[in-house]
């Protein structure tokens, strides 16, 4: 589903993302850990091209999303992404967070939309925020409605950028379960996580980042199990 | 004492029918401020967001150079000076100044605007258009939709300020021949050698507008903060 061919990051002389080639199948469940300045936001932002790779190739669904020639716009709304800091939209109802992005790409009219985005709230049972604003809501709240607006577009495949890191622990179990609700039901995700437990549960693989490469991957049994690379060790070994 | 001070009210307003000249005059004073707020809430935003879109991007590169000249030309030199080269250089076949003196303060103000509203986008946190682009919106509906709202939101209370010192300084409108108020109580004052009360007119009758001013945008400030409260 995508598709990394020789991706390279570099913010001025820095060199964050070190040819990079990997790719991710439709239903899997990839989690992305290491220790922070080891690439592994950038090169989740990098799928979606919020940040624009140096050279190298990106492929989503069999499209190179790095030519110039490819309607990116379109791109990306296959794409769901979740933030750390939620970022909903503070001066729009929850509603009209949902369906804005539908209704303005004539995805949907407004009536439908809105009744995707009933469905939706109903689900994680916030239906009676629907038109509330954002401010009103908990850390939880908020990355619950920031995951079904992205849902609301349909998307083919979901990334989370480090979405519970932002959260006061009591709120954690909320978003992952909702998390691993849509992982259950067979969402294809790339997840950047600190949450050690998650992703072993989650994940259908787990890749280790350092200094900008992926230096180990494994199923997640094998990867807690047995890791190889002495960073990934003593990286365990601090974090578990 | 109470007759002189009639009698002086009535040199003023009343003789020759000279209250009608105050009456012109407010007219042109509010035509001229309020035209030439919309013509600077234009310039300004249009200015604001090519700077923006070259800063983020680096496109534009001819077009943020002009911008930018523009900035430091109306900004550093004095409004009059301004208005009379508008009226007696660029307009110079110009009959009636009253347009003039729109464009001439509208293009003032479009550059004070710009930067309010240039502050005003940045301060809007990058992650609502990091959102706003992830969800699949082009950058001009992300700008649109998502950052304007929230920069309008923000740099109210400036632009409010802007508006008034935009609306104060219409009072240099006499120098191209437009009796606005200032100028007709200038006028009554030569005309009827009564200097206070014509003088405080003009005063009060700004403060008064000022006043309606200020209390309409805290109306729009509340309307805006609706969220806020959520």
């Amino acid at each position: 589903m995508i598709e990394v061919k020789n991706l390279y990051k570099k913010f001025g002389q820095l060199e964050v993302l070190h040819d990079i080639t990997e790719t991710i199948n439709e239903g899997e469940k990839v989690v992305i850990i290491g220790p922070s300045g080891s690439g592994k936001s950038t090169f989740l932002r990098c799928l979606n091209l919020l940040e624009e790779p140096t050279s190298g190739e990106i492929y989503f669904l069999g499209q190179n999303i790095t030519d110039k020639s490819c309607d990116i716009d379109k791109m990306r709304s296959k794409m769901g992404m979740v933030f750390q800091l939620f970022h909903l939209f503070p001066h729009k109802t929850i509603l009209e967070n949902i369906t804005m992005a539908p209704i303005l790409l004539k995805l949907m009219s407004k009536k439908q939309a809105e009744e995707k985005a009933y469905g939706l709230l109903r689900r994680i049972g916030l239906d009676d925020k629907a038109l509330t604003y954002p401010g009103k809501l908990s850390g939880g709240q908020k990355q619950r409605i920031a995951i079904i607006r992205s849902l609301a577009m349909n998307p083919d495949v979901m990334l989370f950028d480090e979405p519970t890191s932002a959260l006061d622990p009591e709120m954690i179990g909320e978003v992952l379960d909702l998390i691993h609700e849509l992982a259950d039901e067979g969402m294809t995700m790339v997840l950047v996580t600190h949450e050690m437990g998650f992703a072993r549960e989650v994940g259908t693989r787990i890749l280790f980042m350092d200094e900008g490469r992926i230096v180990e991957q494994n199923t997640p049994a094998e990867f807690f199990a047995n890791p190889q690379n002495p960073r990934l060790k003593s990286f365990l070994n601090a974090v578990l | 004492m109470f007759e002189d001070f009639t009698h002086s009210l009535y040199k003023c307003f009343i003789v020759k029918n000279r209250y009608l000249l105050f009456v012109e005059g407010i007219q042109n004073t509010l035509l001229i401020a309020l035209v030439a707020v919309f013509i600077g809430i234009a310039i300004g935003m249009l200015i604001a967001i090519i700077r923006v879109y070259h800063q983020q991007t680096g496109k534009l590169k001819f077009a943020n150079a002009i911008c930018g000249l523009y900035l430091t030309v109306v900004r550093g030199t004095p409004m009059v000076v301004q208005l009379l080269i508008m009226y007696f250089v660029i307009f110079a076949s110009a009959r009636n100044g009253i347009p003039v003196a729109m464009m001439a303060f509208g293009i003032n103000s479009g550059a004070y605007v710009a930067e309010i509203f240039r502050a005003g986008i940045q301060a809007v946190d990058k992650g609502q258009t990091e959102a706003g682009r992830s969800l699949g919106l082009s950058n001009g509906q992300t700008m649109r939709h998502i950052v304007m709202p929230q920069a309008i939101k923000n740099v109210l209370p400036a632009l409010g300020n802007e508006f008034i010192v935009l609306f104060k300084e219409t009072a240099i409108v006499g120098y191209i021949a437009i009796v606005d108020l200032t100028r007709a109580a200038d006028i009554i004052r030569g005309q009827s050698y009564e200097a206070f009360i014509p003088l405080f007119t003009a005063a009060f009758l700004y403060l008064i507008i000022v006043i309606i001013l200020t209390q309409l945008l805290k109306v729009a400030e509340r309307r805006l903060a609706r969220s806020d409260r959520g």
